[in-house]
């Protein structure tokens, strides 16, 4: 299905205003919300997976770095700091966005 | 083979209904509309109609229902009436905004307060603007006819819209008329399974009713503005097909006697039949009277109002409803509004009669006529009157 | 952690069907919630949203965070909705219109729309015994429209309509026991479940999604925003919450309550009052006599577990 227009000519929309791309929201970069990055200290990360499952935002995942790490993909996190908080051997920062 | 019996008006749109096939009833029960579903969860009881009857809590969860099963594919039906049909405002709106092609019935009834449960038109006439194709049936044959085309309308892929088919609370819900009802196999060839344009499907996933951000309403509008208008088109081929199958042909509106007419009363629902027996009366003794009877609300059929009137002087209307503290008739607004551009237009008298259960008898059509006739000897025309009212 | 190895969170599905790019606030339990739910039920579920939260920061046209069929009608509805869907589904598969399989229909609301202006229709449809799930997502107030009170605000939080001032400490009402609502309905599965206990709750939504008939989830969501606390801590509030006993995690299978996070002894209270700023104008007088309510009510779920019913 075609990506739908965020500015659609009346005659563009789907029946009913209904959205046919399933997922679109992840066209949707929420990462510039973010004041400050989770960085993971690979050499005190147990690879629990805790901070891939307390994400609200869904955006850490294993893998996407470094190979058996958690890392954030940063087009997503809104910078909470949740991963870092409930992180078991707290190996996760939150560092500051430079401006 | 179609069978000719004598039955009420409500279980004959409740056959109709399971003639249709539907797969859901969702309605909780309101006087006047109580026999249609009573007897459609008897259809269901006793394995005539295999659908899911849902007795909801509310008519704001009926109409609710129905928008959720219309979106799975199904072929959903409802009915209500006047304080039913106000509970569910809401929802009506956002089921039309949706493409949701429900068919309800609404057994015509006086809104509260004080609390009437007998017939006006004031419960649909706060509903003008959900839009929904909105329809009226003056009789018994025709709120059986106008239910089985309703589905086909309201689910031509063209259309996808929500239908309502009015029909007045007790002075046609609960009359005993005779019908002619068509056999299920020539039912089902009028009627094509309901196959909808979007559905909820695991296999196909998409999201219905999302936020209209200020930057999308406006085409969502238009959109909805522009289906509705063109529903005109489909409604008037239905129409005639209903007739190629059934052999009755209905109109958008429809003219009594009018040619030679001097003055024309326009009517909605099943006065007109009373009305048409008024202009029999008058015409007997030489009065130059017609009928224009209204039938298709919404989408408005202008054209077709305009060839009924044709360049007749004198248009009284007959209202159902009161529109307080503005025009006091809401069709007879309408009507004018309708004129307002056109090189003739007629002198337009409003009457506004039969609220609450109040009787319109052929003496009140009388009364109408001669107000209407003085019209057009005048050329003054009256302000607006209460038929009946006691003074 | 659940007193289970930490290690189990890597067996926490991963298919996610509400993705990132969803517009909830920073560090949104309740998003939180909803992803983990829908982790648990897998591709093959209907969801029919009320309005709320979830509802605008899910679907701002054209992109929609739902990568299943999702629905919105209004507020007050989602369960009437939700109940249309499962019998539409269930027609359609009897007439074999469509093909048969186990579809999760799920009828989803905040605690406003559940509680306040929800209830009727979920009454229904929960009375009506529809094969369906209905969570209700609750963050204690109508955070949507700006954090005004709801009857799920708890006892003595600040909101913009329960306001502490001079004359009043805030809401002055106690949160409605909504489960036990639903419980009365006689429908067979009711439970608590918060995303703190991650594990907790994928057992209960797993278990909601394959009994016949009704279930009723009551989640519990920390909105950082509307409570006043930094959102880091949105996790750490909801254990709190379940250790001082104010949010406790049980269900209730056929009528039957077990506590499937018991607590032996209480956390202080002012554990968890103390880090949320909608409750720091209480005084040790009302902290107190908040927290002699909560011992109360758990000690009530003590009892009905104990008698076995």
């Amino acid at each position: 299905m075609a990506v739908q227009s965020a500015h659609p000519k009346w005659t563009e929309l789907a029946v009913g205003t209904a959205i046919t791309e399933p997922g679109g929201a992840r066209q949707n970069r929420t990462g510039d919300w973010r004041s400050s990055r989770p960085v993971w200290k690979h050499s005190e990360c147990i690879r629990c997976g805790v901070c891939v499952m307390f994400c609200p935002e869904g955006c850490i995942q294993f893998n996407l770095e470094v190979e058996g790490y958690p890392n954030a993909d940063l087009e997503y996190c809104k910078g909470c700091g949740i991963c870092a908080h409930e992180c078991p051997t707290a190996c996760i920062a939150m560092v500051d966005e430079e401006e | 083979m179609e069978t000719r019996v004598g039955k009420e008006t409500s279980i004959a749109i409740a056959d109709a209904v399971g003639l249709c096939d539907a797969d859901i009833v969702a309605a909780y029960p309101i006087t006047p509309q109580t026999h249609i579903v009573e007897h459609l969860s008897e259809l269901v009881a006793d394995g005539v109609l295999d659908a899911e009857f849902i007795p909801v809590e509310s008519e704001h969860s009926a109409i609710s229902v129905c928008c959720g099963t219309s979106a799975t594919g199904a072929r959903t039906f409802t009915a209500t009436s006047s304080q039913g049909l106000a509970l569910m405002h809401e929802i009506l709106f956002i089921a039309s905004a949706l493409r949701l092609p429900i068919v309800m019935v609404v057994a015509n009834r006086s809104l509260s307060g004080p609390i009437s449960i007998w017939n006006d038109h004031s419960d649909i006439m706060a509903e003008r603007d959900i839009g929904w194709v909105q329809i009226f049936a003056e009789n018994a044959q025709e709120a059986q006819d106008l239910t089985i085309w309703a589905f086909r309308l309201a689910e031509d892929k063209r259309v996808s819209l929500p239908t309502i088919v009015n029909l007045d609370g007790f002075i046609l819900t609960h009359m005993i008329e005779p019908v002619v009802v068509p056999d299920k196999t020539s039912v089902q060839k009028f009627l094509p399974i309901f196959e909808p344009v979007l559905r909820l499907d695991v296999d196909k996933p998409v999201s219905i009713g999302p936020v209209g951000i200020p930057d999308i309403y406006t085409e969502c509008r238009q959109a909805q503005q522009h289906n509705l208008t063109q529903a005109y088109g489909p409604i008037v081929e239905t129409l005639g097909e209903f007739a190629k199958h059934f052999g009755r042909q209905y109109l958008p509106v429809e003219s009594y006697r009018t040619e030679d007419a001097e003055v024309l009363l326009l009517t909605m629902g099943a006065l007109s039949e009373t009305a048409m027996e008024a202009v029999d009366n008058r015409r007997s003794r030489g009065g130059r009277v017609g009928l224009v009877r209204l039938r298709l609300w919404r989408p408005f059929p202008f054209e077709d109002l305009y060839r009924a009137v044709s360049d007749i002087p004198v248009l009284g209307v007959m209202d159902r409803a009161i529109s307080f503290g503005g025009p006091i008739g809401p069709v007879a607004s309408e009507i004018k509004s309708a004129f307002y551009h056109r090189n003739h237009r007629p002198n337009i008298v409003e009457f506004v009669a039969g609220l609450g259960g109040r009787d319109v008898a052929l003496a009140d059509f009388e009364k109408m006529f001669d107000v209407l006739l003085e019209t057009k000897e005048t050329g003054k025309i009256p302000p607006p009157r209460m038929v009946g009212l006691r003074e | 952690m659940e007193g289970l190895n930490v290690f189990t969170a890597r067996l926490f599905p991963k298919d996610n069907h509400f993705v990132s790019g969803h517009r909830a606030c920073q560090g949104c339990a309740e998003a939180l919630a909803v992803r983990m739910v829908h982790q648990i039920l897998g591709r093959n579920t209907i969801v029919a949203s009320a309005t709320g939260c979830m509802e605008i920061i899910s679907s701002p046209y054209p992109e929609t965070a739902w990568a299943i069929p999702w629905m919105h009608v209004a507020f007050e509805n989602a369960a009437a909705v939700a109940s249309g869907i499962e019998s539409g589904l269930k027609v359609l598969m009897r007439k074999g219109r469509i093909p048969q399989r186990r579809i999760n229909v799920v009828g989803m609301a905040g605690d406003g729309g559940t509680a306040d202006i929800g209830l009727q229709a979920l009454s229904g449809a929960l009375e009506r015994g529809h094969n369906m799930i209905y969570v209700c997502y609750d963050n204690e107030a109508y955070m949507n429209t700006g954090i005004q009170r709801s009857s799920s605000t708890p006892f003595g939080a600040t909101t913009t309509t329960s306001p502490a001032g001079k004359t009043s400490m805030g809401q002055q009402t106690w949160k409605k026991n909504l489960t036990m609502i639903a419980t009365a309905h006689g429908i067979p599965y009711v439970a608590t479940a918060s995303p703190s206990y991650p594990m907790d709750l994928a057992r209960k939504v797993e278990k909601a999604s394959k009994i016949n008939g009704p279930a009723y989830l009551h989640i519990y969501a920390c909105c950082p925003t509307g409570w006043r606390m930094p959102p880091e801590k949105a996790i750490e509030v909801g254990r709190l919450a379940v250790q001082c006993g104010v949010f406790p995690l049980f269900e209730i299978v056929r009528g039957k309550l077990t506590i499937t996070n018991p607590i032996s002894n209480f956390r202080p209270l002012k554990d968890y009052l103390g880090i949320q700023g909608r409750f720091r104008h209480l005084d040790d007088a009302t902290v107190a006599e908040i927290e002699k309510r909560v011992q109360e009510e758990y000690r009530r779920l003590e009892s009905r577990q104990a008698l076995g019913y």
